[in-house]
């Protein structure tokens, strides 16, 4: 009863937290405190740490080298758009549609592709990818290469805020059960895993899927923000970014992925005015990253509540 | 009634028939050794039985059912396990993570039930808790189960391997030179083991040992593999004496 009771108080304490941390966010932009271009840094970095989470579930966790992020991306931004825009429904069943498309599109990829091993997968998954990409801007119905204009502005930071606290949530509480642990298995050895009793066909479909879906979730918030969406926005440099963000942020770490969305997000912005060092410092980040720490910033550590109560009891 | 019987296994790869027209059976806790020369196929047919390979012809009776082509999943929920020639931990778990992935195939709770972490999520994780720390016990590693499985001494890594084999309670352990690389005094060590997780969770137990001193000393019966083929089978002293076995392996080794 006392350890129930323990947990219930620390899940209050901790939806508090969040509460907070949302009010904090709506009061600074309803107020007009935090102008306009910092606001659109904010949704970017909501938006690239769904992504960046969602992957590292795939990249990270299951093992499963994915350069094929964006495409998921893409599915979803369209099936929104195509419910909002095209057919006048209301955003939740854009911000469905598009969990469910790209859910979809991850599990008919994943099935024949999830076959393959490290680089092999890495290219078919790429090639889908580009294939989602392409098939798109021949669909005149979704405006072929010009994309979609004019796309209503239904994300708001309500939306933004909701979808990355479920994000952390259903993935962070996924990975820390048995069915994480079954997703894991295959990262360190799949033919153990397999010998232990576990399906690794079904888990790694799992984690594709669940990955796929979030990536879609992205799309729609992106989609519904920037006004504007085209094929050209969701090309390989895209699934590359998204990349970079999880090793970055080390392989098998969730907060490393959220620190290295933030970080990511934050130096693209600042160095927006001059493009050409931008790429050269990118690079350099990552060289310099990989040589001092190849795992990445967390490696597969996580900051969780155990850290935070270490730091506690450390400063009394 | 035997608990495993195969029948004219067969596997080859390319040209090479790595397993060719095995026959062999294994009683209730019953306790079998198979020896034989590098490359006779010893593994292989481990790989057959648990499903990392497909055999190309013949048939395996686990308790009357075949499973012969199966994959290997569904095999280890049929009850075998096995541990490897080279050790196959989950390098970068924690000791404990290693047993409980064990349990994984009879998880009690659902997959909505873990994202929204209802009390049976609670629940479950907490019987699973339990249950590895029974097995870490059992092996001597439960004041070690936060370490990570690869900072662990080799004696130790065997043994948490064996002790994650038999968290999937299995009615078949299959040990793969579970004494590769051990000095005498940890070989004896695991003979006492080996005899004593026989009696203690009624198995059957197969294994391949290049140590003749623990296969002798613990095997109740022997199949001596050669090219792929049974060339002898038999107790432990027959065996010994077996002139087919010391031409093609045994030679000086047992005197």
């Amino acid at each position: 009863m006392q350890g129930s009771g323990k947990i219930g108080g620390r899940l209050i304490a901790e939806v508090a937290a969040v509460a907070a941390l949302f009010m904090l966010g709506q009061f600074l932009i309803s107020t007009g405190m935090l102008e306009q271009y910092y606001q659109i840094i904010l949704t970017s970095m909501c938006i690239n740490i769904i992504l960046a989470v969602s992957l590292s579930l795939i990249n990270g966790f299951t093992g499963q080298l994915s350069l094929g992020h964006a495409g998921f991306m893409a599915v979803g931004a369209y099936a929104s758009v195509v419910m909002t825009n095209r057919l006048d429904l209301p955003f939740i069943i854009g911000i469905l549609a598009a969990c469910l498309g790209a859910a979809l599109a991850g599990f008919i990829i994943g099935v024949p592709t999830l076959r393959l091993k490290g680089d092999y997968l890495a290219i078919a998954t790429l090639g889908f990818g580009e294939i989602i990409r392409v098939v798109l801007q021949n669909i005149d119905y979704v405006g072929g290469p010009s994309g979609i204009m004019g796309i209503e502005k239904y994300t708001t930071w309500a939306w933004l805020f909701a979808s990355t606290i479920l994000t952390l949530v259903v993935i962070v509480n996924l990975i820390n059960s048995s069915y994480g642990r079954a997703i894991i298995s295959v990262r360190e050895d799949e033919v153990a895993a397999e010998l232990m009793g576990i399906n690794t066909t079904r888990y790694k479909v799992i984690a594709f899927v669940v990955g796929a879906m979030f990536a879609g979730l992205a799309g729609a918030l992106y989609a519904h923000y920037f006004y504007i969406i085209k094929p050209e926005s969701f090309t390989f440099m895209k699934s590359f970014d998204i990349l970079v963000m999880v090793v970055l942020g080390g392989l098998g770490s969730t907060t490393g992925a959220v620190i290295a969305a933030i970080f990511v997000t934050a130096l693209t912005a600042f160095l927006q005015s001059f493009p050409a060092i931008r790429m050269i410092l990118y690079a350099l980040i990552l060289i310099i990253v990989m040589i001092y720490r190849p795992q990445g910033l967390m490696g597969n550590k996580e900051i969780g509540r155990k850290t935070l109560a270490r730091l506690w009891g450390g400063k009394r | 009634m035997s608990l495993m019987e195969i029948k004219n296994l067969h596997k080859s790869f390319g040209g090479l028939s790595a397993v060719l027209n095995f026959n062999f059976n294994l009683q209730s806790n019953e306790l079998v050794g198979l020896i034989g020369p590098n490359g006779a196929g010893k593994t292989t047919v481990f790989n057959l039985i648990t499903g990392v390979y497909k055999p190309d012809e013949g048939k395996i009776l686990f308790a009357d059912k075949d499973l012969a082509g199966l994959p290997p999943y569904v095999i280890c929920k049929h009850g075998i396990a096995r541990t490897f020639q080279n050790i196959r931990l989950f390098r970068d778990l924690s000791v404990l993570d290693n047993v409980k992935i064990a349990f994984h195939k009879n998880v009690p709770y659902g997959f909505l039930n873990a994202i929204i972490r209802t009390p049976n999520f609670f629940r479950g994780e907490r019987e699973i808790e339990e249950q590895a720390m029974e097995y870490l016990k059992i092996f001597n590693l439960d004041s070690k189960k936060d370490e990570i499985a690869s900072s662990l001494p080799y004696g130790e890594q065997r043994r948490l391997e064996i002790a994650r084999a038999l968290a999937t309670n299995p009615t078949m352990l299959i040990l793969d030179e579970p004494a590769a690389g051990m000095n005498p005094q940890e070989t004896q060590d695991l003979m006492q083991l080996i005899q004593w997780i026989r009696k203690d969770f009624n198995l059957s137990i197969l294994l391949i040992e290049h140590d003749m001193s623990l296969v002798m000393g613990v095997c109740e019966r022997i199949y001596v593999l050669d090219y792929g083929q049974v060339i002898a089978e038999g107790k432990p002293e027959e065996i010994r004496n077996n002139k087919r076995v010391i031409e093609a392996y045994l030679g000086e080794e047992v005197t």
